[in-house]
C-alpha cells in the first residue's frame, strides 16, 4: 500500500477537472441539446399544421370542383335547352316562311293564269268574231255584237 | 528486458516513478502526470464541441460528446432525484475520465516505460531504473482520491440538505428508531459510510491491477519466442491470450468505469434523500 500525498494531489486534480466540466462543458452542451429538441418538437408541429392545412385544401379542392362540375352541368342543361328552342323556333319561322313563299307563288300562278284567261278571252272572241264572219260571209259589227260576243268570251273558263 | 528475470521485469512494471522522501511525502509523478495529460484531453476535447455547441446540424464530434452527456445525464436523472447542477458533470467527468485511464492499459504493457527510458537515458538515468505507470486507475492514491472526494462530498450535501439535526438524527435513529439503539445505530452507519469509499476505490483498483498484472504476464509468455520450438510454441499461445483479454478488458474498463460512476452518483442521491420521509 502507498497511500501518499498522491492521494492529496488527485483529489485536488478531480476536483479541478469537476469543475471545469461543470462550467465549461456541461451547460453550453446540454443547452444546444435542449435548443434542438425545442427545435424538432416545433418543426414536428409545423409539419403536422402543414399536412393538416394540405388536408383540408384537399377537401375544400374537391368541393370546388365538384361545385364547378355541377355548374358546368347547369350550363350545359341550360345550353341544351336553348339550342333546342332556338332550333325549334327556326324550324317554324322557316316553315312559316316556305308557307308564305308558297302562297305567294300560288297567288302569282292564280294572277298568271287570270290574265291568261283573259287574253285568251280576248283572242277567242276575235277569233269567233273572225269565224262568225266567215260564216255569214259578212263583216260583224262588232259593236253590235258586243254585248253578244261578250257573253260567249264570258262563258270560256 | 535481456538480462533481466520475470520477477524483475514483473517488479519493474510495478515501481511507480516516484519523488520524495519515500514515506507519506511521496508524489507519484507517473500517475499524475497521466492523470493529468488525460483530464486535459478530455476537457479540451469536450471543450471544443461544447464551444461550438449549436442547436443546429451537429458535426460528427458534437454529436459523440452529446451521445457521452445525454447517456450521462439519463442515467443520473434516473438515479438521482435531488436538485444538484454539480452531480451530473462530475458524473461525466469520472466516467470519461476513468475510461481514459483505465484504457492505457490497452496500450502494450512496454510502449511508454520504454519511451520514458528512451527520454531519460540522455540525462544520465539508469534506464533499468526508469520507472512508469501509465494506468492511472492502477494507482490507490487515484481511487482513493476520487472515493474520498465522493464521500466529501456525501457528507458535505448529507449536511447542507439535512442540516446538522437532521443529519445527526439520521446517523442515530437508524435503522433502530429508539434512543437505546443510539450506540448501535452509530456504529452500524460509520461502517456503513466507510464501506462505500473503500469499497468504490478498491473494485476499480483491483480489476485495473488484475488487468494490468495479465498484461504483464502475457508479455512474458510473448518473450519465449526466441527459447525454441516451446518457447514459439508459449509465444503463440501469449498472442491469443493476449488478443482475448484485450478484447475482455475492453469490457472490464468501461464497466468500471460506469460501475464508479454509478455508484458515486447512487450514493450522493443517498445523501440526498431524507430518511424521515419514509
Amino acid at each position: 500500500m502507498n497511500i501518499n500525498v498522491s492521494l492529496i494531489g488527485e483529489a485536488i486534480v478531480f476536483g479541478l477537472f469537476i469543475w471545469l466540466t461543470m462550467k465549461f462543458i456541461w451547460p453550453y452542451v446540454t443547452k444546444a441539446m435542449d435548443e434542438r429538441a425545442n427545435k424538432i418538437a416545433e418543426g414536428l408541429a409545423a409539419g403536422e399544421r402543414g399536412r393538416k392545412d394540405l388536408e383540408n385544401a384537399q377537401v375544400k379542392a374537391t368541393e370546388i370542383l365538384h361545385a364547378a362540375r355541377d355548374k358546368g352541368a347547369e350550363v350545359v342543361e341550360v345550353a341544351n335547352q336553348q339550342a333546342a328552342r332556338v332550333l325549334e323556333e327556326a324550324r317554324k319561322e322557316s316553315q312559316a316562311e316556305r308557307q308564305r313563299q308558297v302562297e305567294a307563288a300560288r297567288a302569282e300562278i292564280q294572277q298568271e293564269l287570270s290574265r291568261a284567261k283573259d287574253a285568251l278571252r280576248a283572242e277567242v272572241a276575235n277569233i269567233a268574231v273572225a269565224a262568225a264572219g266567215k260564216i255569214v260571209e259578212r263583216e260583224i259589227d262588232p259593236k253590235a255584237h258586243k254585248a253578244l260576243l261578250d257573253e260567249l268570251a264570258q262563258q270560256i273558263h | 528486458m535481456a538480462g533481466i528475470t520475470s520477477d524483475e521485469y514483473i517488479h519493474h512494471h510495478l515501481t511507480y516513478w516516484t519523488v520524495g522522501n519515500g514515506g507519506f511525502w511521496t508524489l507519484h509523478v507517473d500517475t499524475l502526470l497521466v492523470s493529468v495529460v488525460l483530464g486535459l484531453l478530455f476537457f479540451f476535447s469536450f471543450w471544443v464541441a461544447a464551444r461550438k455547441a449549436s442547436s443546429g446540424v451537429p458535426g460528427k464530434w458534437q454529436n459523440f460528446v452529446e451521445v457521452m452527456v445525454s447517456f450521462v445525464d439519463s442515467q443520473v436523472k434516473e438515479t438521482f432525484h435531488g436538485k444538484n447542477k454539480m452531480v451530473a458533470p462530475m458524473a461525466l467527468t469520472i466516467f470519461v475520465w476513468v475510461w481514459l485511464m483505465n484504457f492505457m492499459d490497452m496500450i502494450p504493457v512496454d510502449l511508454f516505460p520504454r519511451i520514458a527510458a528512451w527520454f531519460a537515458m540522455p540525462f544520465g538515468a539508469d534506464p533499468e531504473h526508469v520507472y512508469l505507470r501509465v494506468v492511472g486507475t492502477n494507482d490507490l492514491n487515484m481511487t482513493f482520491a476520487m472515493s474520498f472526494s465522493v464521500f466529501a462530498l456525501m457528507i458535505f450535501y448529507s449536511f447542507k440538505v439535512k442540516g446538522a439535526r437532521g443529519y445527526t438524527r439520521e446517523i442515530l435513529f437508524h435503522p433502530f428508531n429508539h434512543w437505546g439503539f443510539m450506540p448501535v445505530n452509530l456504529m452500524l452507519r460509520i461502517v456503513e459510510d466507510l464501506a462505500k469509499p473503500i469499497s468504490l476505490s478498491l473494485r476499480l483498483f483491483g480489476n485495473m491491477y488484475a488487468g494490468e498484472l495479465l498484461f504483464v504476464l502475457i508479455a512474458l509468455l510473448l518473450a519465449q519466442f526466441t527459447h525454441g520450438v516451446t518457447g514459439v510454441a508459449f509465444g503463440i499461445l501469449g498472442i491469443i491470450c493476449g488478443f482475448a483479454w484485450t478484447v475482455f478488458h475492453l469490457l472490464i474498463i468501461t464497466i468500471q468505469a460506469f460501475i464508479f460512476m454509478m455508484l458515486s452518483v447512487v450514493y450522493l442521491s443517498m445523501a440526498h434523500e431524507s430518511h424521515d420521509a419514509h
